[in-house]
């Protein structure tokens, strides 16, 4: 086994955490399996492994959810056998969740302090609001918030809300902040100033654990990085020998061309399938769209979060009513009233939120491809159970959904395999136009590969392809063209010479690319 | 059908044998007639019911509906004269009306079907009581519609004409709820009605659907439970009834946030708590205690089926974990 030496580039101080040989078995599953990981003071590790390979079980057996089998656990030079919640606590270690866990409709104050509010003498035990305010600003400046204590949670943009829950953090004292896919909700901008307040908690001698599938991230503030792969230290990067190759290398045990092979472009494209002209959006109510996809490319649409991408869209399937402009189907014009309007030209969305939106996770693999088609799985409007196995066996084939049958519940597949069978409910009807919001968010990079693959052969058959992305890398590495979205306009179209992280960005904060 | 179903017929079967035990008269054919007659009129009545709430919807005007329709009905014949064919249907019109207005001011104008129902009940009350200037409408003596009366209150082969009513259209609604596309729709609308948005389903149709279906089966029940009392007094007639059909719903295994529950046991349900409606009247239990019995029954079965369901998780969890240790020895 790999142990591979974790005191690389190490000085003389103590770790402030250190596992020793932790193994945790769950029925039939070993989720990890002897792992060994150092964590020092203002230490930053960057911790990435695909969707399995036991980061979850980790952060559970850290946040003492979870006690591992055997192994121990030495926080602040005592050693434990597994964890408590308090005790996690209580020894300093904080959690910054993926899905953040903020009450959207009390301050940022009332937040931070949620359980712990400084009470007002009295026995009523009023909140002390003052007191509240005065103790929060300090945390808040430390995170560098550019917003007030007293600023409703709601009104804050995704990047905030995580500075908030940062500021969370600190107030409890934390010494070791783990960071559990902070980025992947975040837009380009935005992603800076989170990894600015790493580059903060570090310099204030707080360690960071950063678990994120973004690598250019990790590789842009990890001083290491632990590889995990089924449960087991793949191996560990000292900051001179991290960078992206290396780190799929070890993810996945080979090397992976995932990008190389979805960028490589069939054929030029044909004509505009889809276009929008003066097009207006909830968004932005007073600022016209105009975007065209062609047959046969995959358009990328870059920007910002809140910049209006969702929301065209959400125009564009006829889930949102368009408050202006008019939208052409291949020349002709195209009135929306509903998704199902959308469909029946086959326009086709995959959703941003895949539990919510995407698919029903009550309903089996087959049931929930067959739904946007029914009529055609039915005889005399009965459904035919057998239809429907028919067509969700092939897509099952064709896109390699991991399930052990169709009629399998699509609640208990992973996050990639759910994709796709979204994906697959409308591969099985014939897309003209497919829209994907955000595609490969949460998604292994194993899964990630597979969906570029199949975004590309959509294309080289003549489908028109838009994918919104805010994953640079993403956005670059797949789209024949960039059309970037400033605040509820299109700033700017980059044709393939001109891709760059630098012009993507300049025209997502309204600039002109160079 | 499904295991929760079969567990209610075996509750209901004991239940009988009981009860049957204890006061044999339980089993006398005129009791199973009378008994089987309301279960045909609160079962049409439930099966309208759980098509709404199948979608995560609820009814609750059904009872003032079943008077008002019940007093339009029995006026339509009785005072104004009305052709009896031509006045069900027309009845039955009206009912998908009800509904018809419901679902479009909870689909279209995003109304919560608790509130938009709940001024139904109020409303229709009012009407009904207005409509007889709170009189009693009823037939004058002598009366008679004899091929009415034998489809509504008569027998065939002593089973009541309206049990026999219930089960086809028991029959045909299993295969709407159960078979069809629009079945599949109400599912897919109950368990996440975003996701069904997003698949392209015309949800708020389907929706709308679902209230008319339970305002004509209302309508339908309204005849029948009108032809059974023969006379109304609309402060009074079908009052709580919606509790009854919602009650049914939910011991045949509803879930009131929708997207779960089966037509057989929205019918067990209703037979279960006519069952006990009977129970009371023949083991002499005080009729004052009545609503008390089957509020008693409802609360223990839902807990019993909730822990029921906690206990298989656990057993399940522990067949996996016997599995894996196995898996891992025999490595």
């Amino acid at each position: 086994m790999n142990y591979s030496d974790a005191s690389i580039g190490a000085s003389t101080i103590a770790p402030f955490l250190s596992l020793e040989g932790v193994r945790k078995t769950y029925p039939g599953v070993v989720a990890l399996d002897g792992f060994s990981l150092e964590v020092r003071p203002g230490e930053v590790i960057g911790l990435v492994g695909e969707n399995g390979a036991g980061k979850s079980t980790l952060m559970k057996i850290l946040g003492g959810v979870t006690t591992p089998d055997t192994g121990t656990i030495t926080v602040d030079g005592v050693a434990h056998d597994g964890l408590t919640v308090e005790a996690s606590i209580g020894s300093g270690i904080a959690f910054v969740h993926q899905e953040l866990n903020l009450f959207e409709n009390l301050d940022v104050a009332a937040n931070i302090f949620f359980g712990r509010e400084p009470l007002r003498a009295g026995p009523l035990r009023l909140v002390d609001r003052t007191r509240l305010r005065t103790l929060a600003a300090p945390l808040l400046k430390r995170v560098g918030a550019n917003f007030s204590a007293n600023t409703p949670v709601s009104a804050l943009s995704l990047a905030q809300q995580q500075m908030v829950e940062i500021a969370k953090a600190l107030s409890i004292e934390a010494r070791l902040v783990i960071l559990d896919e902070p980025t992947s909700s975040l837009p380009l901008a935005e992603t800076d100033k989170l990894l600015d307040v790493i580059k903060a908690l570090k310099a204030g001698g707080i360690s960071v654990i950063f678990i994120s599938h973004r690598l250019h991230e990790v590789e842009r503030v990890a001083d290491r990085v632990v590889v995990l792969r089924d449960g087991m230290l793949a191996g560990t990067l000292p900051k001179n020998a991290i960078n992206h190759d290396q780190m799929v290398k070890l993810m996945i045990g080979r090397m992976l061309k995932e990008r190389e092979k979805a960028a490589e472009s069939g054929r030029p494209p044909g004509a505009v399938a889809l276009s929008a002209k003066a097009v207006r959006t909830s968004a932005y109510p007073d600022r016209p769209v105009d975007l065209g996809v062609r047959r046969g490319e995959i358009l990328g649409l870059a920007g910002l979060v809140g910049s209006g991408r969702t929301e065209l869209a959400r125009v564009l399937f006829g889930i949102e009513k368009s408050l202006g402009g008019s939208l052409q189907l291949d020349g002709k014009d195209l009135v929306l009233g509903s998704a199902a309007d959308a469909v029946a030209n086959g326009i086709f969305l995959v959703p941003e939120d895949r539990k919510l939106t995407g698919i029903l996770l009550d309903l089996s693999i087959a049931q929930n491809i067959s739904l946007p088609n029914l009529p055609a799985h039915a005889r005399r409007s009965l459904v035919s159970a057998r239809a429907e196995a028919v067509t969700a066996e092939k897509q099952k084939r064709n896109l390699g959904i991991k399930a052990p049958s169709v009629a399998t519940r699509t609640g208990t597949l992973s996050g990639g395999n759910q994709q796709k069978v979204v994906l697959a409910k409308w591969l099985a009807m014939s897309p003209k136009v497919m829209i994907l919001d955000e595609p490969t968010r949460g998604i292994d990079i194993g899964a990630k590969a597979e969906i570029y693959g199949l975004m590309r052969a959509l294309a080289d058959a003549g489908v028109a392809v838009l994918m919104i992305s805010s994953d640079m890398e993403e956005v670059i590495g797949v789209s024949d063209r960039i059309a970037v979205m400033h605040e509820g306009q299109i700033s700017g179209i980059l044709d393939k010479e001109q891709f760059s992280q630098e012009n993507v960005l300049l025209l997502a904060v309204g600039k002109q690319p160079k | 059908m499904s295991k929760k179903d079969l567990g209610l017929l075996i509750l209901i079967l004991v239940v009988g044998a009981v009860v049957a035990i204890i006061n044999p008269r339980f089993l006398l054919p005129i009791n199973l007639a009378n008994t089987s007659n309301l279960i045909g009129l609160f079962g049409i009545l439930a099966i309208g019911q759980a098509f709404v709430i199948i979608t995560g919807g609820i009814e609750l005007s059904v009872g003032s509906v079943v008077a008002l329709l019940g007093v339009l009905f029995v006026d339509f014949i009785a005072t104004r004269g009305m052709a009896w064919p031509v006045a069900l249907p027309l009845i039955l019109v009206l009912g998908g009306i009800i509904g018809l207005a419901h679902g479009w001011l909870i689909t279209r104008l995003k109304l919560q079907p608790f509130v938009v129902t709940l001024c139904g009940l109020l409303i229709y009350r009012g009407v009904a009581r207005f409509y007889t200037a709170d009189g009693t409408a009823g037939f004058a003596f002598g009366q008679n519609f004899p091929e009415l009366e034998f489809l509504t209150a008569g027998r065939s082969y002593g089973v009541p004409n309206s049990f026999i009513a219930l089960i086809v259209i028991a029959i045909v609604m299993w295969v709407v709820l159960h078979r069809s596309v629009f079945g599949r729709y109400l599912y897919a609308i109950g368990k996440n009605e975003e996701a069904a948005k997003y698949s392209g389903i015309r949800t708020g149709r389907v929706v709308m659907a679902a209230y008319v279906i339970c305002g004509v089966l209302t309508a339908l029940s309204a005849i029948y439970f009108a032809m059974y009392t023969r006379s109304i007094s609309p402060a009074s007639h079908g009052q709580f009834y919606e509790l009854y059909a919602i009650a049914a719903a939910v011991l045949g295994g509803f879930s009131l946030r929708g997207g779960e529950g089966s037509l057989i046991g929205v019918i067990l349900g209703t037979v279960l708590l006519q069952e006990l409606q009977n129970l009371v009247n023949l083991l002499g239990i005080p009729s004052s205690l009545n609503f008390a019995v089957m509020g008693g029954v409802i609360l223990i079965g839902v807990l019993v089926d909730q822990q029921w369901g906690v206990y298989r998780e656990r057993r399940l969890m522990l067949e996996a974990t016997r599995k894996g240790a196995a898996g891992a020895a025999a490595e």
